[in-house]
């Protein structure tokens, strides 16, 4: 595995241009390529859960925070496009950054008080977290329109061409998934990446460094959520219809095991894991709800086989003694077994 | 040359375990400044309180006349003070050119839109980060390790990074957690007049040790803690003829003193 990456990486590496060229060009001419609005359908959902994949990436792979509950940044996101369009008829193109600076004021205060939460501890917060967005949304009728949702949000216009069908909005979408890796690969090369990535692999060693482990966690948290938001206020008048059912907790788990599948750590795991995971229930689609089984088997065996996921960074923390292939912890392991047995017995 | 490190009356106590009880002491400016004691005298406690990993039950730690027992780690850090830990804590998975990166953090300042925009700070920072990054390996003798996981590397050589890392913070005052731990006598060796570099060069350096001839041949002053409690503090000299100091390391009565001559 880690050596078909390699090679794979060294080919990109020689023939940039030709592939970043070539990729361009496909994703161009895709939609006359292949007109079905059934396949533009899909592949709108790939790049909008690539996107969110990411954000949530961002804070789960490059901090190491444990955040389950990027469906309720998501959540905000779209209800504050709905609302703001709706009520108010602000401009989509406006929106979208309010949106995500919206959602990114929700994710500090997520974070602040859980700055000295760790793993398990910080995804319960987290769930909870989405929950209660959730359910805010199902019951402030006066805000959000409670059960019956937000109706007819208008779709946005782009020099006077209405966009409303998912080949037109396919590059939106492909429009705010490239935004966001080129943004996030330039924050993640910089200082403040590294201070993440500090903050991943040993908070105590970051602290004894400067580097100001609140700040930058909470600065974490609240970029992933801005992504969120962003991709939220994008889909609201995508789907035109919004309300509570859109983003349950298993929208949490839906994205999260793009990432975990994909690969944490890295920017093109979320992108895979989005295409795999999605691809997957338009495969699986016959045998229904049994789906949901099919990606629990395929998480649990992502976990075990390579915990960092399909394209995560191989060389980090995430990656454990496994991805790194240490021979010497495995035989301490073995070791403490048999001499477990040898108790028991 | 005034003091640069003080500790006035520093207790800290976990529960009822007086880890540190009314140690008091200064580090002067240009000092090698040993810390010695039996095991669990509270060494590496004291140092923790001087780094700013525990707040002190009592007392208070002045850098350069400033209180800073009060402050957190990182903003210790920022003020001039860089650490090294008893049980090496490296980024394990990263090259040991980003281990040294990271080190930089105080003196880099890129903001978001720096970053995402690559500005002329980023440009700056970047290339500084580098230079001065590759310059401190090669100052520690490193160079051939610069893209070397650094989880990879023998123990020694990692105490090393952890050094160099330390020192790209540029401190005033160095504190290395038994620096000479898991060392061969040679690595040992190297290490002393590598202290004794650095300490030319003008840093300030205090150091945990349990290696005597280390400790007696590169520092000027030494601590020495029993129990939680300072029993001397003073000169290599001063130590070594100190009556407490002899009973806390080979105990008190006629056969043990007989071992001491």
């Amino acid at each position: 595995m880690k050596n078909i990456i390699q090679k794979c990486k060294e080919i990109y590496i020689k023939n940039k241009i030709i592939i970043v060229v070539l990729a361009a060009i496909i994703t161009l001419v895709l939609p006359v390529l292949v007109p079905k609005s059934y396949f533009m359908g899909i592949m709108c959902r790939i790049l909008m859960y690539a996107t969110l994949a990411g954000s949530l990436n961002v804070i789960n792979g490059y901090s190491g925070q444990m955040c389950i509950g990027q469906a309720g940044f998501f959540c905000i996101g779209a209800y504050c496009e709905a609302i703001l369009a709706t009520r108010f008829g602000i401009n989509f193109w406006i929106i979208i950054p309010l949106a995500g600076l919206v959602t990114a004021i929700v994710g500090l205060g997520i974070s602040l008080p859980t700055l000295k939460m760790k793993g398990i501890y910080l995804s319960i917060v987290t769930l909870g977290f989405s929950e209660i967005v959730r359910l805010t949304a199902l019951n402030w009728e006066s805000v959000t329109g409670g059960p019956m949702g937000i109706k007819g949000i208008p779709t946005p216009n782009l020099f006077g061409f209405e966009i409303s069908n998912s080949k037109t909005y396919y590059f939106i979408f492909l429009a705010i998934a490239i935004l966001f890796i080129f943004v996030t690969k330039r924050v993640v090369k910089s200082r403040i990446g590294r201070a993440w990535l500090a903050i991943r692999e040993d908070q105590l060693a970051a602290k004894s460094l400067g580097v100001e482990v609140p700040k930058y966690k909470a600065f974490n948290f609240m970029y992933g959520a801005f992504w969120a938001g962003v991709v939220g206020a994008v889909y609201a008048p995508y789907v035109r219809f919004i309300d509570s059912t859109f983003f349950t907790l298993d929208e949490g788990f839906n994205i999260l095991s793009m990432v975990i599948i994909g690969g944490q750590g890295t920017l093109v795991g979320p992108v895979c894991g989005s295409v795999i995971v999605n691809l997957l229930t338009e495969v699986l689609r016959p045998i229904g709800e049994w789906r949901m089984v099919a990606y629990a088997i395929l998480i649990i065996v992502m976990m075990w086989w390579r915990p960092q996921g399909l394209v995560g960074a191989s060389d980090s923390i995430l990656a454990g003694d496994k991805g790194n292939g240490k021979k010497l912890e495995k035989s301490k392991q073995k070791g403490g077994g048999a001499h477990g047995v040898s108790v028991r017995s | 040359m005034g003091s640069l490190l003080e500790a006035k009356g520093i207790c800290k106590y976990f529960g009822g375990l007086k880890a540190v009880e009314d140690v008091s002491m200064h580090i002067n400016k240009g000092d090698v400044f040993g810390i010695i004691g039996p095991n669990g005298a509270g060494k590496t406690t004291f140092f923790n309180i001087c780094s700013g990993i525990y707040t002190p039950t009592k007392g208070e730690i002045l850098l350069n006349g400033d209180k800073i027992s009060h402050l957190k780690s990182e903003q210790i850090a920022q003020r001039g003070m860089a650490r090294t830990f008893q049980n090496i804590q490296l980024f394990k998975y990263m090259t040991v050119l980003e281990n040294v990166k990271i080190g930089f953090h105080i003196h880099t300042k890129t903001k978001l839109w720096d970053s995402v925009l690559h500005t002329k700070t980023f440009k700056e920072d970047e290339e500084f980060t580098v230079q001065k990054g590759l310059e401190i390996i090669d100052k520690v003798g490193l160079s051939k390790y610069t893209d070397t996981m650094a989880g990879n590397l023998a123990y020694g050589i990692q105490r090393k990074v952890e050094i160099a890392r330390a020192l790209a913070l540029d401190p005033q005052i160095l504190l290395l957690d038994e620096p000479a731990a898991g060392m061969n006598p040679q690595e040992t060796q190297e290490l002393m007049e590598f202290i004794k570099i650095l300490n030319a060069d003008g840093y300030t350096i205090a150091v945990i040790e349990h290696d005597m001839k280390f400790v007696m041949n590169s520092c000027n002053r030494i601590l020495v803690l029993n129990f939680g409690q300072k029993i001397c503090e003073g000169t290599p000299d001063d130590v070594k003829s100190n009556q407490q100091v002899q009973e806390a390391y080979f105990g008190k009565g006629i056969i043990a003193g007989e071992a001491v001559k």
